[in-house]
This record gives structure tokens, C-alpha cells and sequence, in this order.
């Protein structure tokens, strides 16, 4: 009887290598949302509009051979042909190259003041949610009291300051603005701090400090993402808003929101002067809402891995 | 719930006095006075000021504007001369606020329903269409919308009336104008509770001890669903209600709207302040019965709260 050791067995049917080993790559979370944003086609189309117009807005100006400001009594409130693509406005101006330059003003104050928006917003109803009692209940008074202040003082005052321009603009969205981000993160944080895994973190003996960077911001992140997104339309209407009522941009620089005020005067003779600057604006808008959309689809922990 | 309802009112109260207080002070740092103009001498602009009491230590008139605010005295415009704002206010917030009972009927009750429909026929055709009507309306800005309802139903097909606010026919447009934007927010944020909503487990509770579909939509779905759409409606009803400036000069409509854009561009303080007081206590209250609202249709809430 031959003797029996290790060396004379064969293990067949399970290899303890490879049973362990994951046969999908592993998505990080950014790549999964990645992977499902490109998915949801109308949220993609969304997103290529703005890439669109982004680069529009920043090329079509220079390839052009005519300015946003020079003047010609010939061309005035003419209609789209070969010459002028989209027509010219009461003062002959090319609209092509207007509304590529209001789209540069329009699109820089909606992205800067929704960005800056967010990140103030973020980290003081993260503070807020987090902590809780005395600090809370006296921003949120500060909260209300901001609420309540006309925002148009606040421009004026803003501009009085500063100036007219964009950064003014900017900067006085951004002094009420950052409200509707801190009220909503604070209900997200107050939310998720009362969750198991905080709880266990906290028992484990992790500090506040990693607690809200490893635990509870990866949990909102996805949603602060998306509430950008939506928060990018909201600044541009405001700068509309304050362009009809005729604070904001100096001319002759333009946004999109003084096109269509100009446009908006001549709605029953020159259609196309408002037509076209509201078609611009509401596609914005619209690619706009569609990637907050897919966005919240997309980053939404629940869903995730799935489809 | 008393206690609370008392500590609320009173938080409420401190609030507007502190806003009150903000306002006053910085509608004086804007550039200008509301007697810097060209037609008026100094010697008048002077008389004016002294008349109206701007002469005086900025203290001594805080305390006087302050001392007729409790008495429910907004004092006098300096624009509109011989009228107080209190008569400004009373001419033209029933314009505004009848619009917006309006519009705000319009668009809750329309947001919930589209939301609702939207919800129940999760991923197929309805859906697609109750979701594309509500992010196109979310991405039209209000004036657009405005010169557009205008344009086609008023000048080109004739339907309704293009101006001026006389009748039932008159407020169609803008009252569709200024539903639109509160409307599809609505029917978004419903739609997207509803569906959170449904698969809860007493969804399925309700469902296996054989409810009507009806009954499982009204008595389970829409009370729950509803809590998010509240919290956003406080502060969009104060400022429907309180006049909006846009569709108010596109279809020229006497409402506080344009007042209140004005009095800011014409520094005339005691109506910045006035109007801001008057929004002030709408949005506080609304904000308030949310709140109140929020514990009746939420009992979770009112056992939470201390």
C-alpha cells in the first residue's frame, strides 16, 4: 500500500484562488453614476447641449467676423438669412455673435453662483444639521431674516459696491442664495445622523470630524450634485429676472436675460428677436433639468449596480 | 402642540422685528435719497426732508418709524405724495392676492394631480408625458411665458384678452403665466414622493387586505406623499400672493408687484419698508401653518418635536 501524503492529492473542482477573486472590475461609485448617466439617453442629450453650448459660447464669438457691438443702420431688425444666421437685432447687431456673448455671461453667473451657492450652503447646514441646538436655531433665524430682506436692495446695494458686472451679479445671488442649499442639506444631515452606521461610528470612536467627511457626505454628495444642477437654471432666471427690470449687465455687454427684453418689445412686429433668445434659454434650461434628472437616477445609492 | 404653536409665534414676532430693523437701515445706505431729483431745488428738497423728518438722528427716526409700525402705521410714500402706504397697500393687494388664489388653486391642485397620474404609471407613455410637460415648464422663465401665452392666445388666435384685469376672462393668462413655474414644481416633486411613497410596506399592507385602488391613493399614498410638496409651498404662497413684478407689468395688472420694484428703485423708504413688513408677516405665517399643517397630516411629527 503506497503511502498517502499531500503532494499525491489534487484538488479538483474548487480553486480557493479563483473562487475568491471578483470576476467583474469594480466601479468605483463616480464610475458607476458614470456608467448609468450614459445610459439614460435623455439626460446624455442633456448633457451634450450644454457641452454644445458651452463651446459655442466659447469659440462661436472669436470665429466670427462680426462683433457683439458694432452697429449698422442697414441691418437693422433684419431677419436670419446667409449674412446674419440668426438676424440682427433694433440696432443691426449680429444675434449669432449676441447670443454666444450673452451666453458667456449668462452661463458663467448661473455655474459661479450655483457652485459658490452650494459649497456655503453645504458646509453650514452640514454644521447645522450636525450639531444641532443652539447654533442651529440661530442660523436658522438668520436664515428667515435673509429671507424676508428684498433681494433687490440687495443687488442695488451689491452694485453700488462693487459695480456693475458679472462678479457683482455673482455675488449678490450669492448672498441669499445659499439658503435653499443649507436648509436642505441640513434636513439630509439631521436625517442621516440619526442612521445606524452613523451611530455605529460613533461607538467605534471615530471623531466628528471623519464621521461627516467618510460617512455622511459621500451619503449626500449625489444629491448636492444634482441640487447644482438645478440650481444652475435658478441663477440664470434671476439674472434674467434683474436684466428685465434693468439692473445687472452695463450695455452694451449682453446677457441672455437683456436679449429678451429687447426682444420682448418688438414681439408683434420682429417675432424672431424673442423667439430666438427664448429658444436658446429654454433648451439650456431644459438639457439643464434633464441631467439634474438622470443625475438623481444615476447617483442614487439605492439603485446602484443596477441595470 | 399649544406650547409649540406659542414658541413658534413668538420666534416669528423677533424675526420680522430683526428684519424690520436690517431693512431700515440698509435701504438708507443705497445710493441717492428719494429727493435727489432734477426738478426739485434745494431749498424744497431741504423743506421735504425736514418735513418727512430725515433731518433728524438716524436713532431718533428709527424709534419714531418704530413706534408707528406697532401701531400698524406704515407712514407716508415719498413717491406718491399725500398717500399713506397702508392706502397703497390696500389698493393693491386684492389685485395681486386675487391672482394669486388663483394661480396657486390652479397649480396645486393640477401639480398634485400630474404628479399623482405621473407616479401611477411609473415608465410607461403617460409618464413620459406628465415628466416632459413639467420640466418644460419648469425651463420657461416666467416673462417668456408671459409674452408668449400674450402673443399666441391674446393677439394671434384672440382667445382672451390681452391686458388690463376686469373679469373672470382677463385673468386666464396671467394666471396661467404664474401657475406655470409653481405648477410643474409641484407635479416634480409629487411625482417623485409618490413613487418613494409606494413602496413602503404598508403600500403592500393596504393592497393585500384588499382596499380599493382608490382608497389605497387618497387614504395612503397622497397623505404621505404630500409632506414634501408642503414644505416647499410656505414660501412660494407668500410670494404669489404678494404680487409678482413681471407678469404684473407684462399684462399690466395694479398689483403690489410693481410697488414694490419701484419703491426700491426710487428709494422711497417708507414703502420698501412698509411692503417689506407686509411680505414679511405673510411669509412668517405661511411658513407657520406649514408648520402646523405639517403635524396635523404627520403624526410622527408632533410626537417628535419637543
Amino acid at each position: 500500500m503506497a503511502e498517502l501524503n499531500k503532494e499525491k492529492f489534487v484538488i479538483r473542482g474548487k480553486n480557493y484562488v479563483t473562487m475568491e477573486s471578483i470576476s467583474r472590475p469594480s466601479l468605483s461609485f463616480w464610475q458607476d453614476a458614470w456608467r448609468r448617466l450614459r445610459k439614460n439617453r435623455t439626460a446624455f442629450i442633456g448633457l451634450c447641449i450644454i457641452v454644445l453650448y458651452v463651446l459655442l459660447a466659447i469659440f462661436a464669438p472669436m470665429l466670427s467676423k462680426y462683433d457683439f457691438h458694432s452697429m449698422s443702420t442697414e441691418w437693422k431688425h433684419a431677419l436670419p438669412s446667409t449674412e446674419h444666421w440668426l438676424g440682427c437685432d433694433a440696432s443691426g447687431r449680429d444675434q449669432w455673435v449676441r447670443i454666444w456673448m450673452g451666453a458667456r455671461v449668462s452661463l458663467s453667473i448661473g455655474l459661479f453662483s450655483a457652485f459658490i451657492n452650494m459649497c456655503v450652503g453645504a458646509v453650514i447646514g452640514g454644521l447645522c444639521g450636525y450639531y444641532g441646538g443652539k447654533l442651529d436655531m440661530i442660523v436658522m433665524r438668520i436664515v428667515d431674516i435673509l429671507y424676508g430682506i428684498p433681494s433687490l436692495i440687495i443687488t442695488i446695494l451689491v452694485m453700488m459696491v462693487l459695480g456693475k458686472g458679472v462678479i457683482p451679479l455673482v455675488v449678490a445671488l450669492c448672498i441669499v442664495g445659499w439658503i435653499g442649499t443649507c436648509r436642505f442639506v441640513r434636513g439630509e444631515v439631521y436625517r442621516l445622523k440619526e442612521q445606524d452606521f452613523v451611530m455605529a461610528a460613533k461607538v467605534l470612536g471615530v471623531p466628528d470630524f471623519k464621521i461627516i467627511i467618510r460617512h455622511i457626505i459621500p451619503n449626500i454628495l449625489g444629491m448636492m450634485v444634482t441640487n447644482l444642477c438645478m440650481a444652475i437654471p435658478g441663477a440664470i432666471f434671476q439674472e434674467a429676472f434683474l436684466s428685465y427690470i434693468g439692473l445687472g449687465i452695463a450695455p452694451p455687454n449682453c446677457s441672455w436675460g437683456i436679449l429678451a427684453k429687447e426682444g420682448i418689445k418688438y414681439l408683434r412686429i420682429y417675432p424672431h428677436e424673442i423667439v430666438i433668445p427664448a429658444f436658446f434659454i429654454c433648451t439650456t434650461m431644459l438639457a439643464l433639468n434633464l441631467l439634474g434628472d438622470g443625475l438623481r437616477d444615476a447617483v442614487d445609492p439605492k439603485l446602484r449596480g443596477t441595470k | 402642540m399649544l406650547k409649540y404653536v406659542c414658541k413658534r409665534i413668538l420666534a416669528a414676532i423677533l424675526t420680522l422685528l430683526v428684519l424690520v430693523t436690517i431693512v431700515f437701515f440698509l435701504v438708507r445706505l443705497m445710493p441717492g435719497d428719494p429727493f435727489t431729483s432734477a426738478k426739485l431745488t434745494k431749498e424744497v428738497a431741504a423743506n421735504m426732508n425736514k418735513y418727512y423728518g430725515f433731518d433728524k438722528p438716524l436713532i431718533q427716526q428709527y424709534f419714531t418709524y418704530m413706534g408707528n409700525l406697532l401701531h400698524g402705521n406704515f407712514g407716508f410714500s415719498m413717491k406718491y405724495t399725500n398717500r399713506t402706504v397702508n392706502t397703497i397697500i390696500g389698493e393693491t393687494f386684492p389685485f395681486s392676492a386675487d391672482l394669486g388664489i388663483r394661480a396657486l388653486v390652479l397649480a396645486i391642485s393640477m401639480g398634485i394631480v400630474l404628479g399623482l397620474i405621473a407616479a401611477r404609471n411609473r415608465g410607461n407613455k403617460i409618464d413620459f408625458f406628465c415628466v416632459i410637460i413639467a420640466i418644460i415648464g419648469t425651463s420657461i422663465p416666467d416673462f417668456i411665458m408671459g409674452a408668449l401665452l400674450q402673443y399666441f392666445f391674446g393677439i394671434k388666435w384672440g382667445l382672451f384678452p390681452v391686458a388690463k384685469y376686469q373679469g373672470l376672462e382677463y385673468t386666464v393668462l396671467p394666471a396661467l403665466a404664474l401657475a406655470t413655474y409653481t405648477l410643474t414644481s409641484v407635479s416634480r416633486i409629487m411625482r417623485s414622493s409618490t413613487l418613494e411613497v409606494t413602496s413602503q410596506d404598508y403600500i403592500k399592507t393596504a393592497r393585500s387586505k384588499g382596499l380599493s385602488e382608490g382608497r389605497i391613493a387618497i387614504k395612503h399614498q397622497i397623505r404621505n406623499a404630500i409632506m414634501p410638496v408642503m414644505t416647499v409651498l410656505g414660501p412660494t404662497v407668500a410670494s404669489v400672493l404678494t404680487g409678482t413684478f413681471v407678469i404684473e407689468s407684462i399684462f399690466v395688472i395694479p398689483g403690489m408687484g410693481k410697488y414694490y420694484v419701484e419703491s426700491v428703485t426710487n428709494n422711497d423708504y417708507s414703502m420698501v419698508l412698509g411692503m417689506t413688513v407686509f411680505y414679511g408677516i405673510f411669509l412668517v405665517t405661511c411658513n407657520l401653518i406649514v408648520d402646523i399643517l405639517y403635524g396635523i397630516a404627520d403624526p410622527r411629527v408632533r410626537i417628535g418635536k419637543k
